[in-house]
């Protein structure tokens, strides 16, 4: 099996008191789609600026997060810098908003390859020919449109193109589709599919939406605050869930409910204080089955076959 | 659609330039401040040529008259030509201004965006000598400048200039600060952009527009200040004619004849007004995302 192209190995993330990722590890090789999901607050999009090196100001980091086996965050700013466009790239939840509203598409697209040594025109039909390709019908005209002037579809299409420009090994995407409508997140989706096929690099995708990972994605990482508490095929997650969270989590997709149901289901509790340290496992508040280990002891990992491992005590039995 | 935006395949700025230029001409008060800015402008560089006396030939025998056709604005109380003095005038008025605003607003434009973006602290320190600088007061501050420097243009426009970056590099400051965290300043960043790339390419232009409005409604302001000053003696020396100094001329000699005040005060009437449509044209034209509303 050849080396992970992404390897984050135990990170951890705290802003002041406040641990919003700890001890988190996942991977990806290339070629896959890896899907993270979770409730809001889980430490999803946290992850995700530490994927690309630039947690918030102020924030304490510790872990690895490897790219083709060199440690993204150990690096000095300086070359970070390089790799950010050209090793990671990031695809933003509102694309309305992750471009700049006084430069017109083109100007902006050929701005991001500020790298690359090619003349301007080589770097205007680059833009042209990637936004071609990822389904901008006129993509000259596209180029001298300022982003408020293009549709929501054709934004997204846009920022995906943007984040691809550089030809990144790594594709974060942060809700593609949450801004989205269901036509277009099915045609963003289906997209983001075709492009894997091209792309030589790993995707992962980070949403709280389950179905968008089914459609989407070959492994997930379940989180619950702030650490992975299970991760597996999608088959495995969605057939086969583990974790008492995973459950909870899969029953309460309203994706699941067959019939009128008379109210939605929900997880009671909520979300433990993240400031200090927890004992124990984090969902054991909220968790059916929680026992006296549960409340002492943090959770062992169990494995359930090669691509499968749940964060919990009482999985196993 | 939009048929400014379909124009031509030339490079993107000069394109977006061309097309600010366009919408500006269909905006009618934006058009009539530019004209009687671009008016003003000619008159100062053709002062020499236009001038029909000379603003420094005294007359007293003919002093403070009224219209006639040897002097189409009357005379002073020196018997100068006032029309010939306000033309020279506003070469003094519109290069003193001009410039003042314009060395301010660039200085603030840096300092404002290097205080709203940068570290903290550094943060704090800018505004403290922002308001520091503003708790002067003009005139203390310029007599001070003029015991070190004596009177004169260049110490004019070297007072102005202190005196107004702070407000200038203020309404940066605030604007990059709400800019700092948008979305597409964090794209940026994770396309690899360094700071100076954000700044220049990113923020500039999203932070530049109110700077313009504001600048060009203060023109006329630093006029006054000009006129001002040169009353103390702190600027313009007489007998070099400028609008202050003239309007000064003016009101000592009311009473005789209240047609040097009349005179005087309309070109500074009209260049504040087209220097304040043009400021408002402007941000409406430079802006993108104004431009469906105002279609």
């Amino acid at each position: 099996m050849t080396a992970p192209l992404l390897d984050v190995r135990g990170l951890s993330l705290s802003y002041g008191p406040v641990r919003a990722l700890r001890g988190v590890s996942i991977d990806a090789r290339a070629g896959e789609i890896i899907g993270i999901v979770g409730e809001s607050g889980c430490g999803k999009s946290t992850l995700a600026s530490a994927l690309i090196g630039l947690p918030a100001p102020g924030a304490t980091v510790a872990g690895e997060v490897r790219i083709a086996g060199e440690d993204f965050l150990a690096l000095p700013e300086a070359r970070r810098r390089e790799w950010r466009g050209a090793r990671v790239a990031m695809v933003f939840q509102d694309p309305m908003t992750s471009f700049n509203p006084v430069l017109t598409l083109g100007d902006q697209l050929v701005d991001f390859q500020h790298r690359s040594p090619v003349p301007r025109a080589e770097k205007r039909a680059r833009a042209a020919a990637i936004l071609a390709r990822v389904g901008l019908p006129d993509p000259d005209l596209a180029l001298r449109r300022h982003i408020h002037e293009l549709s929501g579809g054709m934004r997204q299409r846009a920022a995906i193109a943007a984040a691809l420009l550089m030809r990144p090994m790594l594709l974060v995407a942060d809700e593609p589709t949450t801004a989205l409508d269901v036509t277009m997140e099915a045609q963003i989706i289906h997209l983001l599919r075709e492009l894997r096929a091209e792309h030589q690099g790993a995707i992962v995708v980070i949403t709280h939406h389950l179905g968008v990972i089914g459609e989407l994605c070959d492994r997930v990482y379940v989180m619950y605050a702030g650490e992975v508490v299970e991760e597996g095929t999608v088959d495995e997650i969605y057939h086969s869930p583990r974790h008492p969270y995973t459950r909870a989590l899969i029953d309460c997709d309203p994706a699941h409910i067959d019939g009128p149901a008379g109210r939605l289901p929900t997880i009671p509790g909520r979300l433990p204080d993240l400031t200090g340290t927890l004992r124990g496992c984090a969902f054991q508040p909220r968790c059916p089955r929680a026992g006296p280990r549960c409340l002492a002891l943090a959770p062992p990992r169990v494995a359930f076959g090669p691509t499968q491992a749940a964060f919990c005590h009482e999985a196993g039995r | 659609m939009p048929s400014a935006v379909d124009t031509g395949t030339a490079a993107a700025p000069a394109h977006r330039t061309r097309g600010a230029l366009a919408r500006l001409a269909r905006d009618g008060l934006g058009l009539t401040g530019a004209i009687l800015v671009a008016a003003f402008i000619l008159v100062a560089l053709l002062a020499p040529w236009i001038a029909p006396a000379d603003p420094l030939r005294l007359d007293v025998a003919n002093k403070l008259q009224g219209i006639s056709l040897a002097h189409w604005a009357g005379t002073d109380q020196l018997g100068r030509d006032t029309l010939s003095r306000l033309i020279w005038g506003a070469r003094m008025a519109l290069g003193i201004s001009l410039s003042a605003t314009g060395l301010a607003g660039a200085i603030g434009l840096v300092l404002g965006m290097i205080a709203g973006y940068g570290p903290r602290w550094l943060d704090g320190l800018m505004v403290l000598c922002f308001d520091s600088v503003s708790s002067l007061p003009v005139i203390m501050f310029a007599l001070a400048v003029i015991t070190v420097t004596g009177p004169g243009v260049a110490t004019l426009i070297l007072v102005i200039v202190t005196v107004s970056i702070p407000g200038y590099a203020r309404l940066i400051r605030a604007q990059t600060l709400t800019m700092r965290n948008a979305d597409f300043i964090v794209a940026e960043r994770t396309m690899g952009a360094s700071t100076a790339r954000i700044l220049l390419r990113h923020m500039l232009p999203n932070v530049v527009g109110p700077l313009v409005i504001v600048l060009s409604m203060d023109v006329p302001v630093v006029i006054m200040l000009e006129a001002g000053l040169s009353y103390l003696n702190l600027g313009v020396r007489p007998p070099q004619p400028s609008w202050g100094n003239m309007l000064y001329d003016g009101y000592t000699s009311l009473r005789q004849q209240p047609l040097l005040v009349i005179a005087s005060g309309l070109p500074l009437v009209l260049a504040t007004v087209g220097f304040t449509f043009l400021g408002e044209g402007l941000r409406d034209a430079l802006d993108p995302r104004l431009r469906v509303a105002s279609r």
